[in-house]
């Protein structure tokens, strides 16, 4: 009966101490599993960073409320303005130049049916961000237009996102390739998604 | 075949589903008032309403306009006398003209959507349609004209 004793407590014990180790989070966005990583996490986002501050994903979150073009992130000529929905105003809308798929030819406008910046209300900004900024920005649903865990990991694979990996003619991709971004994204996310120390 | 409505002509052409819309309006169809640029929606003056927006018809595949309406400078009114075009004879805006058929089509969207602009607002709205002669201020001051008139022709 004692050792019935010793030998339960023993497996209780040990059942905690698993547990502590094993955080998980459900959800419904391909059962990503959440193993709190500080070392892993941060390593990853430094990855993230990279892509998100390339000029294919920084022109369209801009600082200001003008967007950015080219690969040296100038002002996008015109000046073009986000507007409310960050669909631009009046005759400057984006898909009025922009159109569905790239123009052909060099310094033609980039095209994808769902081309904006985000809103007004909800500006998104990564020019400028420290990592560690964009990193804490990324997961808070009041800066990151309401995303949940789900949210994010669905907005790798969002068409918008995945248009800067076709950018049209004469355009410099992101520094990686959109699986090992995604991955990237994915382990920061699973990893607990911790934000640099800077 | 692309089925395409001009200035509330319903139109049959037969053209590749990529050519830009603004060959189909200048070469096919013979209307001149839409002006070639610099074919990269860069200046504005190709600009055309396309469903009432401002887009530019060099870089919009005639694919993309078929089955909607579209509106060229000839069909922005019946007698030249939309309140934009009465306010730009009367502020004798145009200098070569070139532009101008892009301007106009532009500031008609503006209007329409802000019925009082500011000189910020006309700004925003304008600046993708470029003048090498320059006629910004007159312009400007047509707009704030056109808009007054607008306003006017509404109270009566």
């Amino acid at each position: 009966m004692k050792k019935l004793i010793v030998f339960s407590f023993i497996l209780f014990t040990l059942s905690l101490i698993i547990l502590s180790f094993k955080t998980e989070t459900p959800n419904n966005a391909g059962q990503l599993v959440v193993r709190k990583d500080s070392v892993a996490s941060v390593k990853a986002f430094k990855k993230v960073y990279t892509v998100l501050m390339s000029a294919r994903c920084m022109n369209c979150h801009p600082s200001g409320d003008v967007p950015l073009q080219g690969d040296d992130s100038h002002l996008h000529t015109m000046g073009p303005k986000r507007g409310i929905d960050g669909k631009g105003v009046y005759a400057m809308k984006c898909s009025n130049c922009h159109q569905a798929t790239n123009t052909p030819g060099l310094h033609t406008p980039p095209g994808n049916p769902n081309w904006h910046l985000p809103p007004a209300n909800m500006r998104m900004v990564f020019q400028g961000r420290t990592p560690r900024q964009l990193a804490k920005q990324l997961i808070d649903p009041k800066q990151n237009g309401n995303k949940d865990l789900k949210k994010l990991i669905e907005h790798a694979d969002d068409g918008l996102v995945l248009s800067g990996w076709n950018p049209g003619e004469g355009r410099k991709l992101p520094p990686m390739s959109h699986a090992e971004f995604k991955k990237a994204w994915l382990t920061w996310l699973s990893t607990g998604a911790y934000a640099p120390s800077k | 075949m692309v089925s395409l409505t001009i200035n509330g002509v319903q139109r049959q052409i037969d053209a590749d589903p990529d050519m830009p819309l603004l060959w189909v309006i200048r070469d096919i169809l013979g209307m001149t008032g839409t002006k070639f640029g610099c074919g990269v929606a860069q200046c504005g003056a190709c600009t055309v309403h396309l469903n009432g927006e401002a887009v530019r018809s060099c870089v919009t595949k005639v694919s993309r306009a078929a089955g909607q309406q579209i509106t060229t400078i000839e069909g922005l009114s019946v007698n030249n006398n939309h309140v934009l075009q009465k306010a730009w004879v009367e502020f004798d805006v145009p200098q070569c003209g070139y532009c101008q058929s892009g301007q106009l089509m532009s500031a008609a969207v503006l209007l329409r959507e802000n019925p009082n602009p500011t000189d910020q607002d006309i700004d925003d709205a304008m600046s993708g349609n470029i003048c090498r002669c320059g006629t910004y201020p007159r312009i400007r001051a047509a707009i704030h004209q056109a808009a007054k008139m607008q306003q006017e022709g509404a109270k009566s």
